[in-house]
């Protein structure tokens, strides 16, 4: 974790009463390391989006802290913060709901140029406006005077990618960027992403529920259960070798199209989902090394 | 805007306009249409419609038509400068409330609540009792005081559902100052609602303000259609068979109601697509009753 | 085919506007025989669910089924059944299932009163035998009869799923159409719904006209799949068939699109 360049220290957060606490989060640590890809994978009020919203500062952590190049976020003036909000960036799920109806899509590229190079000129801005919209494989002469309804799914999502990219951040969180996007459209969409990381020397945070697309992204994935991370490491071992009886119970119910329903190991799990999920909500500290970069939080039996 | 390229396109709201668009002529041009003046004896009392006098005369021997013309002022503006004044207070205090949430929120629905709950046309009636011989300012004054709070309210709960949307969570995490999110991301989503608000408000207003002058609470030297009723219901116009002083205030104001009321149906349309029909519909249901298909 | 359960031949669906008509579903003809899965797939405005509203006669204006087309369940003519008709029809020989079907359940009314609803809509029964009955079905989908005397909002989306399921069932229809049921379910919940259908249909002898745009859950699940671009059925064969060797450009391009969970991994072939 030495060299992340953002990292969640045991961080918390519970919401709902004190009688009836929801644990969106619990004692999550993991880090974002520059050029790299790191999937967070699991069921909805598994704690992925919380996780999102804790590094977007939507919410504080109750307990642990967020670090941004070794240094704890609760601590920083309001220079470090806005520094903060330029090197990490969101593109949200919804293409639809990610851009202002009202305005145009250059209108929507030019305001963080504005907030965050001040210094550009008008020109200077129009041209680094161009340079964005390329960078993201869109035509500027077309787009920029276009407004969002006019735009398909997949353009609209390469524009929040063009927005994000604007202020030129270390961090990108990506939560579920292609589940609204039509199949044939998904793949350029998670293609575009693994260029900008590769060229831009990103640290990538992928959230999704489609596993598959996790395999196609990320080096390195965590797997989310109840606000615990209960498998995590390289994304081939974990998912080719999963230990944590959730992550098998997951990988099980995938669709896979190579696998009919008769031949799948999903019959024996049923009698075991209930016991599974039961088990793997307990709280569990300990943490342990099943094979290289492949951890576990051993589910108690 | 494209709200406005929309609504050159709908039947209602060309009507509304044109109609609205007369009225204000009408006032603008009032005294080339009518060689009298409005306050100056310049006939008989109660004269029946005539070329002379196109829409007769009052009791005291003013010209009706003139009266009209000239008081078509007075009630745009009254109308308009009131309107305007309710709709920027409450659509200020509703994007604010909305957005800031918290304490300023509570503090601004206390304050809302308190003048929704005060009923609006006893407190009116109060107010311009005490004043006296109101004048159209004072009326337009009161009204944009008091008659906010509902404005607040509607603003205030489609500012709470679009603060939600990820694009304004966007302009946050960028760092865009409050009040510009307010203003340029939340507030141009709010324009229909907000140009319904408007239209709205200065119907109230125009209403509003007959209703004050008719009861005796206005001033009776403006030359207003409200001050027009009045004279009228003084006079005992209807009762002594001068319809004419009666009915063309009452006619004139409906004729602006209606105007305004179709320009709101309109925006409301626009901005709800479902609620469009039209040529859609027609062409389906003749294609359907010659047999070109069915559900 | 013989006596198939679903016919459909040249079926032509508009939408009617001010001044152009949208051509929603192109000519599409197949059969479903009894007891078989069948999946529609399709990416969005493909013309699926447009095809599913039509065989249970579903549609509102500017909707409009062209002359021509023909739809017949159980070899009978739901085009020309008249509203009598049509509401026997409904539940009892063609049922659907929609993507927000959890939504559809009544919230004001127990999950018994909305099962004895659909049968005291289609039989002379009593509360009590409508009680048994709805015991019975609930039992089908594995959701404990204790659950009759609860509200929807009290039960978990992919519970309500299920309800709605067995709903569905209580009169024994030959057809049940399912139009993106699992969409909005995790997968472990959708999982353990289509498992449960599976076996139900092969006990039951029900068909089913499944459509998602989850086309690896498609072949996992279907005995045959018709895929669909812009309103036309570009190719339709089995499951496996369509999976291993698709014929039609879209299909393989709908295949070069979906990263592997096992195995060897998709080329990058799609540019960015």
């Amino acid at each position: 974790m030495s060299d992340a360049i953002l990292a969640l220290d045991n961080v918390s957060k519970t919401f709902g009463r004190a009688d009836k606490p929801v644990y969106a989060a619990r004692s999550v640590s993991f880090g974002l390391h520059p050029g790299r890809t790191l999937a967070l994978v699991g069921e909805s009020g598994s704690g992925k989006t919380t996780a999102a919203r804790l590094i977007m500062r939507e919410y504080t952590p109750d307990e642990g802290q967020l670090l941004f190049r070794g240094t704890p976020l609760g601590k920083a003036n309001a220079k470090a913060l806005k520094a903060y909000r330029a090197s990490v960036q969101m593109v949200f799920q919804d293409p639809f709901a990610a851009l202002n109806p009202t305005h145009t899509i250059r209108y929507h590229l030019e305001r963080p140029l504005r907030l965050h190079q001040p210094k550009l000129n008008s020109r200077e801005r129009t041209a680094a406006i161009e340079e964005l919209l390329t960078r993201v494989k869109l035509d500027p002469a077309l787009l920029m005077p276009k407004y969002p309804h006019e735009l398909s799914g997949g353009q609209r999502q390469r524009i929040s990618i063009a927005r994000a990219l604007a202020v030129n951040p270390q961090v990108i969180v990506a939560d579920e960027p292609t589940s609204m996007l039509d199949v044939s459209v998904r793949l350029g969409i998670l293609n575009l992403l693994n260029d900008m990381k590769a060229q831009l020397g990103l640290a990538l945070l992928y959230i999704t529920h489609d596993i598959a697309t996790a395999r196609y992204v990320a080096e390195d994935i965590m797997v989310m259960y109840a606000g615990q991370i209960v498998e995590w490491g390289d994304t081939e071992s974990v998912l080719t070798n999963p230990q944590h009886p959730y992550t098998r119970l997951l990988l099980s119910a995938v669709p896979d199209p190579d696998r009919r329903f008769s031949d799948t190991r999903f019959s024996e799990e049923l009698n075991r989902i209930e016991f599974i999920r039961r088990q793997s909500a307990l709280p569990q500290p300990e943490t342990r090394e099943v094979a290289n970069n492949h951890f576990i939080r051993p589910m108690p039996e | 805007m494209t709200l406005f390229r929309q609504l050159l396109g709908n039947k209602k709201a060309m009507v509304g306009l044109t109609i609205l668009l007369l009225i204000i002529l009408v006032a603008i041009f009032a005294p080339f249409l009518t060689e009298y003046s409005p306050v100056k004896r310049v006939g008989r009392p109660h004269q029946a419609p005539s070329w002379e006098h196109w829409l007769g005369t009052t009791r005291l021997g003013h010209d009706v038509f003139a009266r009209l013309v000239y008081g078509a002022r007075v009630s745009l503006a009254v109308g308009f400068g009131a309107g305007l004044a309710i709709t920027i207070i409450g659509t200020v205090l509703g994007i604010i409330a909305g957005y800031k949430g918290g304490v300023i929120d509570e503090v601004i629905n206390f304050f809302t609540n308190m003048v929704l709950v005060v009923p609006n046309l006893p407190l009116l009636l109060v107010l311009a009792a005490f004043i006296g011989q109101a004048s159209p300012l004072v009326i337009a004054v009161i009204l944009g005081l008091t008659s906010w709070a509902w404005g607040v309210r509607v603003t205030r709960s489609e500012t709470l559902s679009i603060r939600q949307r990820d694009y304004v969570k966007s302009a946050e995490m960028l760092g865009e100052p409050s009040w510009r999110i307010m203003a340029f991301e939340i507030f141009p989503n709010l324009i229909s609602i907000v140009g319904i608000n408007f239209i709205g408000s200065v119907i109230f207003a125009v209403i509003t303000e007959a209703t004050l002058e008719f009861l005796g609470l206005g001033d009776p030297n403006t030359v207003s259609w409200g001050i027009m009723l009045y004279n009228a219901q003084n006079a005992s116009a209807l009762s002594v068979g001068a319809w004419w002083d009666l009915l063309a205030p009452c006619f004139a104001l409906a004729v602006l109601g209606l105007g305004l009321a179709l320009i709101n149906f309109a925006i409301d349309e626009i901005a709800n697509p479902r609620l469009r029909t039209g040529g859609m519909l027609n062409r389906w249901t003749r294609m359907v009753r010659i047999g070109e298909g069915k559900l | 085919m013989t006596n198939p359960v679903l016919s459909i031949r040249n079926l032509n669906i508009d939408y009617i506007g001010a001044e152009k008509d949208f051509h929603a579903v192109k000519d599409v003809s197949f059969d479903i025989a009894p007891g078989e899965f069948f999946g529609l797939a399709g990416e969005s405005g493909c013309g699926k669910s447009t095809i599913a509203f039509a065989v249970s006669r579903l549609h509102r204006p500017p909707a409009l089924i062209r002359k021509g087309s023909q739809i017949l369940v159980g070899g009978r003519d739901v085009l020309a059944l008249d509203d009598n008709e049509l509401r026997s029809f409904r539940w009892r020989e063609v049922a659907m299932v929609f993507q927000s079907a959890m939504n559809s359940l009544n919230p004001v009314l127990t999950i018994e009163t909305q099962f004895y609803d659909v049968l005291k809509a289609h039989s002379r029964i009593s509360r009590a035998e409508a009680r048994t009955r709805a015991a019975e079905l609930l039992k089908l989908v594995d959701i404990s009869p204790d659950r009759l005397t609860s509200y929807p909002h009290q039960c978990s989306g992919g519970m309500r799923q299920r309800i709605v399921i067995a709903i569905c069932l209580a009169l024994n229809p030959k057809l049940l159409i399912m139009d993106e049921p699992t969409t909005a379910l995790d997968v472990v919940v959708q999982r353990e719904i289509l498992q449960r259908i599976d076996v139900l249909r092969k006990e039951l002898g029900f068909s089913v006209l499944f459509i998602t745009h989850d086309l690896g859950l498609m072949v996992q699940v279907s005995d045959r799949i018709g895929i669909m671009l812009e309103g036309e059925l570009v190719e339709v064969n089995d499951a496996q068939t369509i999976y291993r060797t698709p014929q039609h450009a879209y299909t393989k391009r709908l295949w070069a699109s979906m990263p592997k969970l096992h195995g060897e991994q998709i080329r990058e072939g799609a540019k960015s």
